[in-house]
């Protein structure tokens, strides 16, 4: 019996060791074996990433994972979603509890230097914003010293509404809850005069208020917010599949691919078109992929402008203008680097 | 081990004068021991590989660690802080001490309150009397039955709707000033010479904690009955007064006044800490209510016919005879309700309340990326503070328990 006991607790070392030293570095390796890619989104942002009432996930940035999926495994559904908080966020992925973190993250250099990731570029120019109620009748957020501002713990925009209030010489009192559910029903509860967060969360986030129209967005954008995936360091493989998964988004709507005229695309003249589709040059190979990885996401999500025109555009209940997110080509950022 | 001795030596098989030779291995003690040096040499392995481990990760990973970050600027605004905290140049470290800090005082005042409103609820349901002793065990049963965190949001959100807008906000004149932004009270603000108030109260608290010594002594030695509280708390009150009084009355108030968004000057307690301090207090407070009752169903009834047989009134009975032995029995479970609710004012990140897992290894963390020094530094914090709790009350339990003789 005792020896059997010290087997036991031998064995749990034995584990224990083992255990921890795991945290392997081929992501796809991993990905391709368990048959899915584990995504990690907000836990609820109309228009990036929100389930619906039979838990289907729907959203920018959930069409980015979709993205990856369809890139990986030919079938944009092979995906499963994990809801963070922005304060988990990180943790999980330095743990190696999601592939992939694709939560209208900033990209800013202390996350991309000091926490052990990378982005992967940029899917969402986005910058933050106030939204308050119509009646104050305020029209700039100049006019807003001494306000009470609700707001996300764990995000870049305590820090931005501090530098943006301290430039300005003005005060404030910031309430910062934990999740964005609590921030909307305080704000809605009059506790906060002022609602900040990322604009386009601004615009989503309104739609959850007793009266949307009460409510409007100063036009004031007081900072620089790159959202984009986000990947573990260390792992280039995995690094660059999410990164073209972006790209062929970008550079598909450029070349004219929707979902529907891939086929017809990929067998027709265009070489950039052609290339990108996989029917010239081996680019699949390159990041570990099959060929036609391309065809596969535009299939599966459609080009870039599709999918903001579905999450967050114009006909949307978010009516967003495409503004800075338009292509390169059209006097936007969005701009993806050839395939060739 | 292997040089000793192997041979077969079963208890009472020999009767040799000698001491029958047993294997070490077999010998109890030496056991015992081998398997407690076993035990403490695995775990401390487990501990040291957990924490080299760790490291290597950390490093691998490129993530940055070291407590240096304490020493950063913070950058970003806490909604009530007791002490200075400025948003532009104050560090980590002040965060850390703004939470701690913030923490302590819902978890203080918490355990004031729910004591006080706990024993009150306790000794109703004892009553005689129909009607207190069914609403004391509603207010029980209602409340210890439903999730605290449910609770929080119900008084956090309860509150903001009841309370006005800032516009239409109550106005208390001198008393300051109620909204939904908080309470914002007026302030006092000391003047010179106020701090010979604070020596005078100092000096009046030692000089009627003598005088109960004196005449508990006097009672013992010739039973005659002084009136040591009320004499004591008149020394308390009358002392400071007078004192203030010769100083020339240096306090005056700075008080709120409305306006703008918020209101200026006073002191404002907002309506998060509020909403805090309610619902741990009243929900902690049937647990201390239950504790209470048991302590005071399990002194025997015999106690009280006892003492009048010996022509005590209830007042006494219950103070001289009844509390002092249902303490010994409350003391022990109060301490883990203290406890609970210090640990529970963790929830506090639900509803935007700035204590120390909100700020520190909430906001912090999230602006430093650094999760093992700061969620450590908060266990340990958390760990601290239970452990002080516990060896007072145990130092208090000691005091109040049966003397044996």
């Amino acid at each position: 019996m005792k020896k059997l006991m010290l087997t036991g607790v031998l064995g749990v070392v034995t584990l224990a060791i083992a255990g921890s030293a795991a945290a392997s570095a081929a992501t796809l390796d991993d990905v391709k074996a368990k048959g899915f890619v584990q995504c990690g989104v907000s836990q609820g942002l109309p228009g990036f990433s929100n389930p619906d009432a039979n838990g289907n996930w729907s959203g920018m940035d959930v069409d980015l994972c979709r993205a990856v999926a369809a890139a990986i495994f030919g079938n944009g559904d092979a995906v499963k979603f994990t809801p963070l908080s922005a304060k988990e966020r990180f943790t999980a992925l330095q743990s190696g509890e999601i592939d992939l973190l694709s939560r209208n993250t900033t990209w800013t250099m202390s996350r991309d230097t000091q926490l052990g990731l990378n982005f992967a570029g940029v899917n969402y120019y986005d910058g933050q914003g106030f939204m308050i109620r119509t009646s104050m009748n305020i029209n700039s957020a100049l006019e807003l010293s001494g306000a009470s501002i609700c707001t996300n713990t764990g995000t870049t925009t305590e820090l931005n509404v501090a530098d943006y209030f301290r430039a300005n010489n003005m005060e404030y009192e910031l309430v910062a809850f934990e999740k964005s559910d609590e921030v909307v029903a305080a704000y809605d509860a009059g506790r906060c005069d002022v609602y900040t967060t990322d604009q386009s969360g601004l615009y989503a986030q309104r739609l959850k208020l007793t009266n949307p129209g009460e409510h409007k967005v100063l036009p004031e954008i007081i900072s620089k917010e790159p959202l984009g995936p986000v990947v573990r360091q260390g792992d280039d493989q995995w690094f660059n599949i999410v990164k073209w998964a972006h790209i062929a988004t970008v550079n598909a709507e450029e070349l004219g691919i929707t979902q529907a005229n891939v086929d017809e695309m990929a067998a027709g003249d265009n070489p950039a078109a052609k290339r990108l589709l996989g029917t010239e040059g081996e680019f699949g190979a390159g990041i570990g992929l099959s060929n036609d990885w391309a065809a596969n996401i535009i299939k599966a999500v459609g080009n870039y402008g599709e999918i903001f025109n579905r999450n967050v555009g114009p006909d949307t209940p978010l009516g967003i203008a495409r503004g800075i997110n338009a292509l390169w080509s059209k006097g936007g950022l969005q701009y993806g680097p050839p395939v060739r | 081990m292997a040089v000793t001795d192997v041979t077969p030596n079963g208890p009472g098989s020999a009767h040799d004068d000698s001491a029958p030779k047993v294997a070490l291995l077999n010998n109890p003690e030496i056991r015992g021991w081998l398997f407690q040096v076993v035990l403490a040499v695995v775990v401390a392995y487990l501990a040291y590989s957990g924490w080299k481990n760790m490291n290597a990760n950390l490093q691998a990973a490129g993530i940055a660690s070291g407590w240096a970050f304490l020493n950063n600027n913070a950058g970003f605004a806490i909604s009530q802080s007791l002490i200075e905290y400025n948003q532009a140049s104050s560090t980590y470290g002040r965060v850390y001490l703004v939470g701690l800090i913030n923490t302590l005082v819902v978890a203080v005042i918490g355990v004031i309150l729910a004591t006080i409103i706990g024993f009150l609820i306790g000794v109703a349901r004892l009553s005689k009397n129909w009607m207190v002793s069914r609403l004391a065990a509603v207010y029980v049963e209602s409340l210890r039955n439903i999730p605290l965190l449910l609770q929080i949001f119900i008084w956090y959100f309860g509150v903001l709707r009841l309370l006005p807008q800032p516009r239409d906000g109550l106005d208390f004149g001198f008393f300051g000033l109620l909204n939904n932004r908080g309470y914002f009270a007026p302030k006092p603000v000391w003047g010179d010479g106020a701090i010979y108030t604070l020596y005078a109260f100092i000096a009046a608290c030692v000089i009627a904690w003598g005088i109960g010594r004196w005449a508990r002594a006097r009672q013992m030695a010739t039973g005659q009955i002084f009136p040591a509280f009320w004499v004591g708390f008149a020394v308390i009150v009358l002392l400071p007064v007078i004192v203030f009084l010769a100083a020339g009355a240096p306090l005056t108030w700075d008080v709120p006044v409305a306006g703008g968004f918020r209101p200026k000057g006073g002191m404002t307690i907002i309506p998060e800490y509020i909403a805090m301090l309610v619902a741990l207090s009243t929900y902690t407070a049937t647990y201390i209510a239950e504790i209470v009752r048991a302590g005071i169903l399990a002194v025997s009834k015999g106690q009280t016919e006892a003492a009048h047989a010996l022509g005590l009134r209830s007042g006494p009975t219950l103070r001289l005879v009844i509390i002092p032995q249902a303490l010994r029995i409350i003391i022990p479970p109060l301490t883990n309700q203290y406890l609970n609710l210090t640990k529970n004012s963790s929830l506090a990140v639900a509803i935007a309340y700035p204590e120390l897992t909100s700020v520190f290894a909430g906001t912090a963390l999230n602006q430093t990326g650094q999760a093992v020094e700061i969620i450590s530094l908060t266990m340990l914090t958390y760990l601290t503070i239970s452990l002080l709790t516990s060896a007072f009350m145990n130092w208090y339990n000691s005091r109040v328990a049966l003397v044996e003789r």
